[in-house]
């Protein structure tokens, strides 16, 4: 996005710049963020600056589970209190974000960084399905939870690492696919309430 | 208020009406299947929808990707829907949607998603948008149906290509070679998709990217070209014959758009991986 700021200093320029190419970022905003750091204390910009050189330095994918790691392990992984026969899938480093938010889950997590969508060009090599099978084959798993996303993609991404894996012999569980909470059921749609029919569990 | 006068069930006894010169109503419902979705800003999304009325068009749909969602359920992918939108400066918004039919026999199943999938994306491919095509949808619609109900799924796939071709305006001339005019002769002719439809022997060197065909392969495509659903379900034929019309397809497919379609890879992914199960 080009802003023309061209009365302007010129590493006020580049710097408006720079931020108007980041998502949900316009020109005014540019132009906002960057007057407001040329007025914060050097200490403060600096740290940004440095955050951001340390983002792109000093992270990787953690050899194991392809989770954003600041070592050859993520910290999901180098932590020995967890239940390693359990491997959770999910489709981007945020959801694992958000299960760990819920603390109920004390396995270890696969990130396949996207999920299957034919009609985007997204195939099976393009996301790291292979990766699991070598690691479902080397290491002792009883469990795998699919956890990708209840859309279209994530569940086609689902059925064919359930099919993939059943030779193998491990146990593949889905996470349950339902009533979201604090929604009304007037509003759910028939795959949604088919399946929470289907999956209904005794009251307890 | 035009649109939301008119009974749903209109448009099936051959209904149309032209939008194309007049503007669309501030509000307005119309049935449609979604056919593609694309991720906007933090929650929202870009919908395609292809419709009887209104051809192909696009819509926002707000807020779409949280869990509360009222509407996620009834605008995902492969959904036929009844929507309502609110016409925009530029796009159009969803405002409301209800599920008609969502398919569930194609989304429970992995393969038949496969060639779902296919089929919305070469309705995207060669459609524009605001075109109305009434029949165009009538086939897209019935093709979706089917391929729940029938089993002879790979047949389906290939009369919905053929029809398609018809209906866009691309029908291939099979019944005489497309440079000297003469009736084919039931022998080895070629296809050439440059040319739009056969040719004979005697032509075939008048441009080079022609394919030959078999005879059974010209015979079933212009049943194909002629039938109904009724015919298909009871047509068998050989994978070998199969395998010939689908690579055919393709080509032509692939030489009218003048690029690959993206879900073939995955479509023969699935395929492969079904062959190696059984």
């Amino acid at each position: 996005m080009e802003v023309n700021v061209s009365n302007t200093a010129d590493s006020v320029n580049r710097l408006i710049q720079e931020f108007a190419k980041l998502p949900g970022i316009g020109p005014k905003s540019a132009q906002r963020l960057t007057y407001h750091l040329l007025r914060a204390p050097k200490e403060q910009v600096l740290a940004l600056a440095e955050a951001m050189e340390s983002l792109k330095n000093n992270t990787r994918l953690c050899s194991a589970c392809f989770n954003i790691a600041d070592a050859d392990f993520c910290p999901i992984c180098r932590n020995n209190l967890r239940d390693i026969t359990s491997i959770c899938v999910v489709e981007q480093p945020q959801d694992i974000l958000a299960l760990e938010h819920s603390g109920i889950y004390k396995g270890l997590y696969h990130v396949l960084h996207g999920a299957i969508s034919p009609t985007d060009g997204i195939g099976v090599n393009d996301i790291k399905i292979d990766e699991l099978i070598e690691r479902l084959k080397n290491a002792k798993v009883d469990e795998v939870i699919l956890a990708t996303n209840p859309t279209l993609e994530g569940e086609q991404t689902a059925m064919y690492i359930s099919k993939i894996i059943a030779p193998i012999g491990i146990k593949v569980t889905r996470l349950a696919r339902g009533l979201p909470f604090g929604t009304e059921l007037e509003y759910a749609d028939d795959v949604t309430l088919s399946r929470a029919i289907e999956g209904r569990q005794e009251f307890k | 208020m035009i649109y939301e006068s008119l009974p749903v069930t209109q448009f099936r006894s051959g209904y149309t009406l032209n939008v194309n010169n007049m503007s669309e109503p501030r509000n307005y419902k119309t049935e449609a299947i979604i056919i593609k979705k694309t991720k906007l800003g933090e929650a929202d999304r870009i919908l395609t929808l292809y419709t009887p009325r209104l051809g192909k068009i696009q819509a926002v749909a707000k807020s779409i990707r949280q869990p509360k969602s009222k509407m996620s359920g009834h605008l995902e992918l492969l959904t036929f829907s009844m929507v309502s939108l609110a016409r925009g400066k530029n796009l159009a918004t969803v405002t409301g949607s209800q599920t008609i039919n969502s398919f569930l026999p194609i989304k429970n199943d992995l393969k038949l998603t496969a060639y779902a999938l296919y089929v919305i994306e070469l309705v995207n491919q060669f459609t524009g948008e605001h075109i109305e095509d009434h029949a165009l949808f009538k086939l897209l619609l019935d093709v979706l149906e089917k391929l729940c109900s029938e089993k002879n799924r790979d047949m389906i796939l290939r009369y919905f290509e053929v029809k398609l071709l018809d209906n866009v305006g691309y029908r291939p001339q099979l019944r005489q070679c497309v440079s000297c005019r003469a009736q084919l002769k039931p022998t080895i002719n070629s296809f050439c998709p440059g040319a739009g439809g056969m040719l004979c022997p005697d032509c075939k060197h008048i441009n080079h990217f022609c394919y030959p065909i078999s005879v059974n392969a010209v015979k079933i495509l212009r049943l194909l070209q002629g039938c109904n659903y009724n015919t298909i379900s009871r047509l068998k034929i050989n994978t070998e014959l199969d395998l010939e019309i689908e690579r055919l397809l393709r080509i032509y497919i692939k030489f009218l758009l003048e690029k690959e379609i993206k879900s073939v890879s995955w479509l023969d992914t699935i395929k492969k991986q079904a062959e190696k199960i059984q």
